[in-house]
């Protein structure tokens, strides 16, 4: 495998973000939530985007395995 | 956050070239490239903007426009792109036609990508100004000085690699903020309500906002100011058939797909994503002037009295997300304003440099003599594109402009490309000839006819006399394209059944439908063939017709 699956760096960088945002939103005081409607975004836009890192990161996982092990 | 974000493209950055040494690039990789070379900020403001001014008729760029042009690339025209092992456009030309059309070609080229990075620089600056309070002049000569900066450190070399990660990043970026704001205005019910006020305010009829063909029996019964003809006509086939199928920095990305098959296939995979952008861009724009016009300045007014409508999506992000969010939704922006902005100047430097200078002013020069022309030619790039900035701030809707400079430069080309591919008989002089014409007639035409509530100048109507006004920008934009489109076709025409050809049958081979052999498809299951998937592209954007008719 020569080539840099383009899965990898896009998962890495959304998992990154997913859990930055989510450690904020946890932390972050709720009064900056009056805007987005009382809900905290940061924390559940946080968790979709570590979901899309991680599946992400898990197809090019799979992508990378050998076909036939035999 | 923002940190995060630039740190992390420098990691990606460092591992591109690793990733192009691959010969073959997958289909989805070049699909997602061929939409987020058109999907830069530009689209996200242009489009928002709009969606304000235009309301859903603003979705005809998508399910009139684009969508059957990228079938057409894809089925029709790829084959010969891809076929003839051209690299460019202009080379495509040369090989056809011959040099005298390629440079007309590249300078129309180069001034369009002035104009394109321009844009940028304009709605960049104005976000600066708006999200962290900067001056706009200041804002301005920052933002040359770092797109500067990020050509000569070799930023743009993983074009490709960094326009899908940015496609996502938009994608993420933009998502909540639609989901927020529809929330916030009672969903689809809630907007339709909003824009009915909208409607009525501007003198329409209640629905005009919401219903994309309804009202276009006639000019004056919708904001677009334009009936069914001049729609489909200038923007469906003109402007977008002209974009989607001769823009260089476009149809480049399914260039490079690993073989013919999956070049082909390529526009058409790119459809599908594209085919529901306008939730993204469009609608926050819909949702802003209903905000606008129902809670109360929402937009601010500019200098001509109406919203400034390339606001729409700034002031969204600044309005729902908090901060964190607010930081992704930035970083998508910048991020995707700064490498269409490189990736244009880049493009003006290397056509300037050996499509013009080499070719005809200076050939035969060393390389490094080269080399120092084209760092100049990158700084005259930035300087012309802060004067097409400034330009900028004279139209309150970016996409205005933008559609203007398409409607000059590929509304023509589109005619030449068409007759070039089927019809051998078209001469280079007829090719050269229309493509002048046609610009020319779009001029004329441009300073002939005026925008409702225009002043003479930079809106048309520059040559004195005021034969026609329309009721809108866009209006005026498609029925500009159209008469340089007919300039250029009728033109190529004529001149080249006075002139002889100069190019053999053989020479033309892989280059004309009819001395190009066939592919044959016949061994692939029907649901993979290239065709097949056109058509299921055609029939769904149809149907998204229908449902918002």
């Amino acid at each position: 495998m020569t080539q840099l699956d383009l899965r990898i760096p896009i998962g890495g960088m959304f998992t990154t973000f997913g859990i930055v945002l989510i450690v904020y939103g946890l932390v972050s005081d709720k009064a900056i939530y009056a805007r987005s409607l009382g809900i905290n975004v940061n924390l559940w836009w946080g968790l979709v985007l570590l979901v899309f890192g991680l599946v992400m990161l898990w197809l090019a996982y799979r992508a990378s395995r050998p076909k036939n092990p035999v | 956050m923002l940190g995060i974000g630039w740190a992390l493209r420098r990691f990606v950055r460092s591992s591109e070239d690793f990733f192009l040494s691959g010969r073959s690039i997958p289909a989805w990789i070049a699909g997602l490239a061929f939409i987020s070379a058109n999907l830069g900020a530009q689209e996200v403001i242009g489009m928002a903007a709009s969606g304000a001014k235009y309301g859903i008729m603003t979705s005809h760029f998508y399910w009139v426009g684009a969508m059957p042009a990228m079938v057409f690339v894809g089925l029709f025209m790829m084959p010969f792109y891809y076929g003839s092992r051209a690299r460019s456009v202009p080379e495509y030309l040369k090989l056809r036609f011959d040099e005298k059309t390629r440079g007309l070609n590249a300078i129309t080229f180069a001034i369009m990508t002035v104009f394109s990075s321009g844009i940028s620089m304009y709605a960049l600056a104005k976000l600066l100004e708006l999200v962290l309070g900067w001056n706009f002049h200041a804002s301005i000569v920052v933002t040359g000085v770092i797109v500067l900066a990020y050509i000569f450190l070799g930023g743009l070399r993983s074009a490709i690699y960094n326009e899908v990660l940015q496609f996502f990043l938009i994608v993420l970026g933009f998502l909540p903020l639609v989901l927020l704001g529809l929330k916030d205005i009672g969903g689809w019910k809630g907007l339709t309500s909003k824009l009915t006020v909208v409607a009525t305010n501007a003198g329409f009829e209640p629905g005009a906002w919401t219903h994309s063909w309804q009202y276009t029996g006639a000019p004056t019964h919708n904001p677009m100011g334009i009936e069914w003809f001049g729609l489909i006509m200038g923007l469906g086939f003109a402007m977008s058939f002209g974009y989607w199928c001769t823009d260089f920095l476009v149809v480049q990305r399914a260039m490079a797909a690993g073989s013919m098959t999956a070049a082909r296939r390529t526009p058409l995979i790119a459809a599908w994503p594209k085919m529901f952008m306008p939730l993204l861009v469009i609608l926050p724009g819909m949702l802003a002037i209903g905000l606008h016009a129902t809670r109360g300045g929402f937009l601010p007014i500019g200098s001509d009295g109406h919203p400034n409508y390339n606001l729409a999506m700034p002031m969204l992000l600044a309005h729902y997300l908090p901060t964190g969010l607010l930081g992704l939704g930035l970083t998508a922006l910048m991020a995707s304003f700064m490498s269409g902005m490189a990736g244009n100047v880049t493009a003006f430097n290397t056509v300037w440099t050996y499509d013009i200078y080499q070719t005809y002013i200076r050939p035969g020069q060393t390389d490094r003599h080269y080399l120092r022309i084209g760092h100049a030619a990158t700084v005259f790039g930035i300087l012309a594109s802060v004067v097409a900035a400034y330009a900028a701030t004279r139209f309150n809707n970016i996409n205005d402009i933008l559609q203007l400079v398409f409607s000059f430069v590929n509304g023509p080309l589109f005619a030449t490309f068409l007759l070039g591919m089927f019809w051998k008989r078209s001469t280079g002089h007829g090719a050269f000839c229309g493509l002048l014409t046609g610009t020319i007639t779009a001029a004329l035409h441009y300073g002939l006819t005026m925008p409702q509530g225009a002043s003479p100048g930079i809106h048309g109507g520059f040559l004195g006399a005021t034969l026609h006004i329309y009721p809108s920008e866009m209006a005026l934009n498609f029925w500009t394209a159209i008469f340089a489109w007919t300039g250029c076709f009728i033109t190529t025409i004529v001149v080249s059944l006075l002139t002889t050809r100069t190019k053999t049958d053989e020479e033309l081979r892989g280059l004309v439908y009819s001395l190009t052999p066939r592919i044959d498809e016949g061994h692939m299951p029907w649901y993979k063939r290239p065709v097949t998937l056109g058509i299921a592209v055609l029939v769904a954007s149809a149907i998204l017709n229908v449902i918002f008719w």
